[in-house]
């Protein structure tokens, strides 16, 4: 705690960005650490992310959004193939309403085809609604673009974390970052728990938080602009709805409220774009229900809100430009990214890159290591195994056979190896296994998944909680509380 | 014949199958023991029917576990999860790489598939002539509410906490709103108080409570416990874990009324409004499903549109009491059995045809040919839903139903004729009406030379006006004799099945 941990460079932020760029790094030898304010990896923007990888026709040709979107869509097969992410190159539709409408598909096609998007097609409305028969029977025409597709963003952010991790890198969660001393030759980091770390670059991936911890570095950044969007996931009955992610025309605000098949066979509406003045309102609202179903409605009709089983929201930070900014300071040693909003996703893996070029610019040595693995250990999926692979996995650990999470089939093993991964919390365990995100939500596995991280960390259930801080999901052993007096005593 | 869960339904069901002449019995239970979802319910009011005794859910349980037991026909699987039902239509070619699979090839139409998963077998296949379906029910959770608010710690179902109670031991939170109140919330209510917790208030979106009024009286009232009618919690405040919840009044259509908006503050927000039968394999098995109920379409044997499948207990239709669930799983479980033992005495018949037996010939196997037209039942004004949807014309049966509102007293026809008068009805209590022989001809004699296709039952529901929700009369109280219905009833919000 009293001295200085050094490392090369210091990445702040574990989110889909910040760990692109940690696994960027660590193929060469050089000591990378990341810190990550959350409990859990992912946990800032990232987890609320609508998880789509664009195709890359809404950004303007030459800017920052176009070129790192196209470039990062076509780098996503190899590396979920690599990091063992389920990944869908689905395809996106963009659907016409109105006969006005139809002339910016056209717009956007030749925008897409500027920027280096292939396969963009142009449908009549005949074409479309075979392609896609729960369009709504008004569309007029859509705009398809094939190389569009699907991702859980927590579990990519989660896989690249986990392959840095195994490739040297040291990822710290639980890390507020509270100063930063900036040196003529290094950075001096101090957290929350004066942990100091000595870096000879700094990057700044904290999304949200990016301008606050600019500032820190006494960098004068125009603030992010904080922008909640609300998201509402339908039952997987109703996933085969629609194949394509459905977009409508854009607004100058957002890319608009979508209709979208989810990597896990689920449906989700969103998101909403609500600009506000502060960074931590992640409420879902009644407003933002109706602005949703009404929208999507529109465009699918079918859509029908008591298939809606769980909603959340989340906050972006919206560029102040309107387009990913690049901030360097002290030389080039430091890199402020700011305003990383969509296509934030799709461009993660081509930012890791540029920042690589801009680290390397500024004097970053790079000597590639040896024994660099870019692939992460397969995840056991159970629901998705053979019946032969089934029975393989059962007979090197029973755990596979308890199902602890009825309505996705996912089994005390791997929830074990979740916490094993790294999972410290209720939701860090739902996050990386997804038990807990179907029908019942959590109500019947919920007892289980405390018990078994209870015993895995060898904590009383007393002290899980459902995403760290003070989230405890029990207060009180049950005959204990009533024999000191109850609530009257409290 | 394969029985599917070891609560209630699924005892009851194998026992009066054994009792029908079923060679071979298997309950497939998840759990490390039998009994269900009663394991947890300490509270007693349970077999007041069928026993004339208030017992404990674990004591209900254990006046048929001991004779599961002592059934050496009675094969109990714990610790197994099914993972899929596929009825014989579908059976496909077996995975070749399993190695060791059923003894025989699947080429006899009379198989139903099971697959499942336990610790020590691992991977399980089994074949049964019959299948009972009896895996009961899931609670309707807050993301299917869309409470507004955010998401913190503190947010729980009734039967989880349920479980975390009384079967963990451990209390999730110590000041309490329950939304919801139908029994469950309101046994919950007591529990709480019991374990030195505070309920600051019980929030019902209905006008009148869902759940008995003896519970009212039992849980909320001799514990100066408030309960707020015609309020909805409207938004969940706190960031790690719950601080409090805005309540507000709701109108005729349950939309919030601005301007009534109260702020409560609690660290924990339960949830009992509603429970859904749990379905996942019968969607998966193509077993085709009433909107109305959440559970399968069934004729008077509980058997469903699947030849051969079963359906029974809270899997079906959510129940009030339990006594209704162990005599409704006799029906299916007997009627399994009987089903089992036609295919097997005439599988040589079936198996000389081959693989491609057609269903219709099948259908003569069993005994129940779809040449047999049944009469589609239908829940028309008044009724939220009747069972079953499926009758076999002339056959003594009994109809259970809900009503769609409370009144004190309700008129019921079939076909426009009269079937029966009840005093003090109410969406929360099931109502059983009996269907006999006399009835069938007056229906068909109303029907003339036509053929009964089609039953629909209506209820005519005269209100009460002058008397306020939750009071009601001795004469009612007494006849209303039950308590400790361990799951809610029905539905507080929107239909059930959601």
């Amino acid at each position: 705690m009293g001295s200085n941990n050094h490392c090369d460079v210091l990445v702040i932020g574990g989110g889909v960005v910040g760990t692109a760029i940690a696994r960027r790094l660590c193929r060469y030898q050089l000591k990378i650490v990341l810190l990550e304010k959350e409990e859990e990896i992912g946990w800032g923007t990232t987890k609320a992310n609508s998880g789509i990888i664009h195709a890359g026709f809404h950004s303007p040709p030459g800017s920052w959004k176009a070129r790192l979107c196209v470039a990062g869509n076509r780098q996503y097969d190899q590396i979920c193939e690599e990091l063992d992410v389920p990944f869908r190159r689905n395809g996106l539709m963009m659907v016409a309403q109105t006969e006005e409408e139809k002339g910016i598909l056209q717009k956007y096609k030749q925008q897409g085809e500027e920027n280096g998007v292939e396969g963009l097609e142009l449908l009549d409305s005949e074409a479309a609604h075979r392609l896609e028969p729960a369009l709504a029977p008004h569309i007029q025409a859509a705009l398809r673009a094939p190389s569009g597709g699907i991702i859980a963003p927590f579990e990519l952010a989660i896989a690249q974390a986990e392959n840095a991790a195994a490739n040297g890198a040291e990822i710290h969660t639980g890390q507020t970052v509270t100063s930063i001393q900036c040196k003529n030759d290094c950075f001096l980091v101090t957290t929350q728990d004066n942990t100091r770390w000595q870096s000879t670059f700094l990057v700044n991936a904290a999304g949200l938080f990016a301008d606050d911890v600019a500032r820190m570095c006494n960098e004068n950044v125009d603030s992010i602009v904080p922008r909640k969007g609300e998201e509402y996931v339908l039952d997987q009955r109703v996933g085969n709805l629609v194949q394509h992610t459905i977009f409508p025309v854009p607004t100058e605000k957002s890319k608009g409220i979508l209709v979208i098949p989810t990597a896990e066979g689920n449906l989700m509406l969103g998101p909403t774009a609500l600009e506000l003045p502060y960074k931590d309102d992640v409420t879902t609202t009644r407003e933002g229900l109706e602005e949703i179903l009404s929208f999507t409605r529109r465009l699918v009709p079918q859509l029908d809100r008591r298939d809606i089983i769980t909603s959340f929201a989340g906050v972006r930070a919206g560029s102040p430009t309107g387009d990913f900014i690049f901030h360097r300071s002290h030389e080039g040693r430091g890199i402020h990214l700011l305003g990383i909003e969509s296509p934030g996703l799709t461009a993660a893996p081509a930012i890791a890159d540029h920042i690589l070029e801009l680290l390397q610019e500024a004097g970053l040595k790079t000597v590639e290591k040896g024994d660099f693995n870019p692939r992460r250990q397969p995840v056991i999926r159970f629901k998705q195994l053979s019946d032969a692979e089934k029975q393989r996995v059962i007979e090197q650990n029973p755990l596979y056979a308890h199902v602890v999470c009825r309505c996705e089939t996912v089994t005390e093993g791997e929830i074990v190896d979740a916490i094993r991964r790294g999972a410290r919390t209720v939701d860090g365990v739902k996050f990386r296994t997804r038990a807990g995100m179907g029908r019942c939500q959590g109500g019947f596995c919920t007892p289980h998944v405390v018990r078994i991280l209870a015993r895995e960390l060898g904590k009383s259930p007393l002290e899980i909680t459902k995403r760290g801080k003070n989230s405890n999901l029990l207060m009180t052993p049950a005959k204990e509380f009533i024999l000191e007096g109850g609530i009257v005593s409290d | 014949m394969a029985v599917i869960g070891g609560g209630p339904a699924g005892l009851a069901a194998a026992l009066a199958a054994r009792k029908a002449g079923a060679g071979h019995v298997t309950i497939i239970e998840r759990n490390h023991e039998l009994g269900g979802i009663l394991q947890q319910c300490i509270h007693n009011g349970f077999g007041l029917h069928r026993f004339q005794e208030e017992l404990t859910g674990p004591e209900y349980a254990y006046r048929f576990i001991p004779a599961v037991e002592a059934d050496a026909a009675i094969e109990v699987m714990l610790n197994t999860m099914v993972l899929s039902l596929t009825p014989h239509q579908e059976n496909k070619a077996k995975d070749a790489e399993l190695g060791a699979g059923p003894p025989e090839p699947i080429t006899s139409p009379a198989w139903h598939e099971i697959k499942a998963v336990h610790p020590g077998h691992g991977l399980i296949t089994l074949q049964a002539r019959a299948t009972v379906l009896a895996m009961g029910c899931r609670e309707r959770s807050r993301g299917a509410l869309n409470i507004p608010g955010t998401r913190p710690a503190g947010v729980f179902t009734a039967g989880t906490v349920q479980r975390f109670v009384n079967m963990e031991g451990y209390m999730p939170g110590k000041k309490v709103v329950i939304l919801g109140s139908g029994d469950i919330g309101l046994i919950m209510a007591r529990r709480f108080t019991l374990e030195g917790a505070s309920v600051e208030a019980v929030v019902e979106i209905m006008p009148y409570p869902a759940g008995l009024v003896r519970n009212v009286a039992q849980c909320l009232e001799d514990f100066g416990i408030p309960l707020y009618l015609s309020s909805t919690v409207t938004e969940i405040h706190g960031k790690d874990r719950v601080e409090g919840v805005t309540v507000s009044k709701v109108d005729e259509n349950w939309q919030p009324i601005a301007g009534t908006e109260r702020y409560i503050p609690c660290d924990t927000l339960l949830l009992s409004v509603g429970l859904i039968p749990e379905n996942e394999l019968s969607l998966g098995a193509g077993i085709p499903l009433d909107p109305k109920t959440g559970g399968a379409i069934v004729d008077e044997n509980r058997q469903t549109l699947v030849p051969g499948i079963f359906a029974c207990g809270n899997v079906l239709h959510v129940h009030d009491l339990v006594d209704y669930v162990s005599e409704e799983a006799e029906i299916a479980g007997a009627a399994a059995a009987r089903y089992a033992q036609k295919i097997a005495e005439d599988l040589p018949r079936a198996a000389r045809k081959g693989p491609e037996t057609n269903p219709s010939q099948l259908s003569q196997v069993s005994g129940h040919t779809r040449s047999t037209r049944y009469c589609v039942v239908k829940a028309e004004a008044g009724i939220r839903y009747v069972l079953p949807q499926r009758l076999t014309p002339g056959r003594e049966t009994d109809l259970f139903l809900r009503v769609t509102e409370p009144g004190e007293s309700a008129t019921f026809t079939l076909n426009g004729l009269r079937l029966a008068r009840k005093r003090q009805v109410r969406p929360s209590e099931m109502i059983r009406l009996p269907l006999r022989t006399r009835h069938w001809e007056q229906l068909q004699k109303a029907a003339g030379k036509q053929a009964l296709k089609e039953l629909r039952l209506e209820a005519e529901i005269v209100s009460s006006p002058d008397k306020a929700p939750g009071k009601e009369s001795r004469e009612v109280k007494e006849n209303n004799d039950r308590e400790g219905k361990e799951i809610p009833a029905g539905s507080n919000h929107s239909t059930a099945t959601r």
